[in-house]
């Protein structure tokens, strides 16, 4: 609770994730026997406030637990990570978190939704008047008094956007939160998380794992390894936002993060263990 | 995108076969309605049987003085020719015809077989069917005395199933959310919770200071059994997506447990309802034959005591009515409760 009346003052440098020398190893399925998979192996990252960064990497190469453990969903088995000044202990309304499945609560309304972060700090009748801007952000007006069940995928990813933003984190992480879209719909979700990103400034870490989306929206692509997770390159996209899709450079930066991905994929991974 | 749907056209989705058939008819009031025979006729030629075997087919016992049956089925017939007269006129009742007809006028074409052969053929062995006369005639001779059984057969089943269910609550939530209450609790839950209510029905008599205390007892335990498996299933299988949201969130434990686990648990909730009043029925029809000497539990088996069958049928009736009646009102709250489910069970 302390860390919430802390957000009123928060400086920029203060929102920086800092993830030092993280280990994670998940509890062996056999009690023991064996160890269990290590998800994750050594992974240093350092986010600045206000930045975009997206990661990227093959399936199973220990993104969504690099996020869970940001987001104090999860601990890690050793090292430590740390928002701003603060190291994480646990869950906060500090650390936003949208999943590939919007999650929305089916019970609720839109607005139900959008308002269930202010409930949950129980500071409703306060900032009431929040909750319409936030529908208006994210262009939902009109659906207030609807059930989630009525959304199509994308409008329910926009009320999740909303319901993580309500609490005015310092860090967004977005776990894959346009993957289960049609192509069009994700690139005008792209589009519109990129207008949040630059309405509101915060920091955000998002996962995903088309490349295309990563160099579109990202000031810097940090590239996966898997089996153990390590981070295999930080490749920082230096091209003028909007940026478009067809362009030289776009398409040589694809080619770039692709030949990384693919080397890294093969013959590396035995010498890891 | 459905509710973009719905707004442009509400009505599109919901179009039955029988609202499309009457769509061309409404520019013009009246002109184009429809008349279908089988709606129309349904009850005029239900109950119009039903008389004709009354009068026509010779009795075969010694029939009781009163002549309930027949008024009864004359109502029905003026019923359903004014119905039929009001038929073009509204919307509603075309509706509302087109729907109930049918099944009103097969129930009362139903009656008439029934007295064709109690009654009228003498086919079945009386006392123990007789014919709808000496059942309609037992209901309304006794009326005040079934009243007063169904008032206290309510009281009974009323205050068990709010006991039981409030208590299933707390115990299921328990259960379901902490996990040293499940290790605990669930054997014991599987071991015990299976016992039908009515075995513990020696056991209630000596412990319980009243008949009364011991029969709302029981329909209590019949509830709570079924509502604590289902609220402590729903509770556990919460997804673990909707909580690691709410952690994000912000959310307390409370908020965890009351605005997230209990909402996500209500569809299981109401299955454990469901499931608990059909036991609390039985249970209660059970408790009061054998302790409690009121209620329709022990009317039934008064009037079977004085092998007056008809008063037992009627109170068959009257039991279906009250029991059908309250289901449909938890089908209600279901629903209302329940709205932001997708599709709902029919009733």
């Amino acid at each position: 609770m302390v860390a919430i009346n802390s957000a009123f003052k928060v400086g920029n440098e203060a929102a920086a994730i800092r993830v030092r020398h993280v280990v994670k190893q998940f509890d062996s399925p056999d009690g023991g026997v064996t160890p269990g998979a290590l998800a994750l192996n050594d992974v240093c990252l350092t986010v600045t406030a206000g930045e975009l960064v997206c990661i990227v990497g093959p399936s199973g190469c220990g993104k969504s637990t690099l996020l869970r453990m940001i987001a104090g969903l999860n601990a890690p088995t050793s090292g430590e990570v740390a928002v701003g000044a603060e190291l994480i202990q646990g869950p906060s309304a500090e650390r936003g978190l949208v999943f590939q499945d919007p999650s929305l609560f089916p019970w609720l309304t839109v607005r139900g939704n959008i308002e269930s972060g202010l409930v949950a700090r129980g500071v409703l009748g306060r900032m009431r008047a929040e909750v319409d801007d936030f529908m208006r952000l994210v262009g939902l007006e009109g659906f207030a008094n609807s059930f989630p069940h009525h959304l199509s995928g994308g409008m329910a990813q926009r009320v999740a956007l909303a319901r993580a933003l309500i609490n005015h984190p310092r860090v967004l992480l977005l776990d894959e939160p346009l993957g289960a879209l049609d192509a069009f719909t994700r690139m005008r979700m792209q589009d519109e998380v990129l207008r949040l990103w630059q309405a509101r400034g915060t920091t955000m870490l998002f996962v995903t794992h088309d490349i295309d989306e990563a160099i579109y929206v990202s000031d810097r692509i940090v590239v996966m390894t898997q089996r153990p997770g390590r981070i295999e390159q930080v490749i920082p996209v230096e091209l003028e936002r909007p940026r478009d899709r067809g362009s030289d450079a776009f398409l040589r930066l694809r080619g770039k993060i692709l030949e990384i991905m693919h080397f890294a994929g093969q013959p590396m991974a035995g010498n890891r263990t | 995108m459905s509710t973009a749907i719905n707004q442009i056209s509400p009505a599109a989705p919901a179009i039955s076969n029988s609202e499309r058939r009457q769509r061309p008819a409404k520019p013009v009031a009246t002109a184009g309605v429809h008349y279908r025979p089988q709606t129309l006729l349904a009850i005029p030629v239900g109950a119009a049987g039903s008389l004709a075997i009354h009068y026509l087919v010779p009795k075969s016992e010694a029939v009781p003085m009163s002549t309930f049956f027949p008024k009864l089925l004359c109502a029905m017939l003026g019923f359903g020719i004014v119905m039929a007269l009001i038929y073009p006129f509204s919307t509603r009742v075309r509706k509302w015809m087109r729907h109930m007809c049918p099944i009103l006028g097969m129930a009362t074409l139903t009656t008439g077989a029934w007295e064709l052969v109690t009654s009228g053929l003498g086919l079945l062995p009386l006392p123990y069917f007789p014919g709808p006369e000496a059942v309609i005639a037992a209901i309304i001779r006794d009326a005040g005395l079934i009243f007063d059984s169904t008032w206290h057969s309510l009281f009974l089943l009323l205050s068990g199933y709010a006991i039981g269910t409030c208590l299933a609550l707390i115990t299921g939530v328990i259960i379901g959310w902490f996990p040293h209450a499940r290790y605990w609790g669930m054997p014991l839950l599987k071991v015990v919770g299976p016992i039908p209510a009515t075995a513990w029905i020696p056991l209630a008599m000596v412990v319980a200071p009243s008949a009364m205390f011991s029969a709302v007892g029981l329909v209590a335990l019949a509830v709570w059994f079924p509502v604590t498996m289902l609220t402590a299933s729903g509770i556990s299988n919460t997804r673990t997506s909707y909580l690691d949201v709410a952690r994000t969130l912000g959310a307390s434990r409370f908020y965890l447990i009351f605005r997230v686990a209990i909402p996500a648990a209500m569809p299981n909730i109401f299955i454990g309802l469901f499931m608990g009043l059909g036991t609390s029925f039985l249970t209660l029809v059970v408790a009061e034959t054998v302790g409690v000497k009121s209620g329709l539990g022990w009317y039934i088996s008064w009037a079977q005591g004085w092998a007056e069958y008809g008063k037992v049928y009627g109170a068959l009736v009257i039991m279906a009515a009250f029991f059908s009646t309250i289901m449909t009102m938890l089908f209600k709250l279901r629903d209302r409760v329940l709205v932001w489910q997708k599709g709902t069970i029919k009733w």
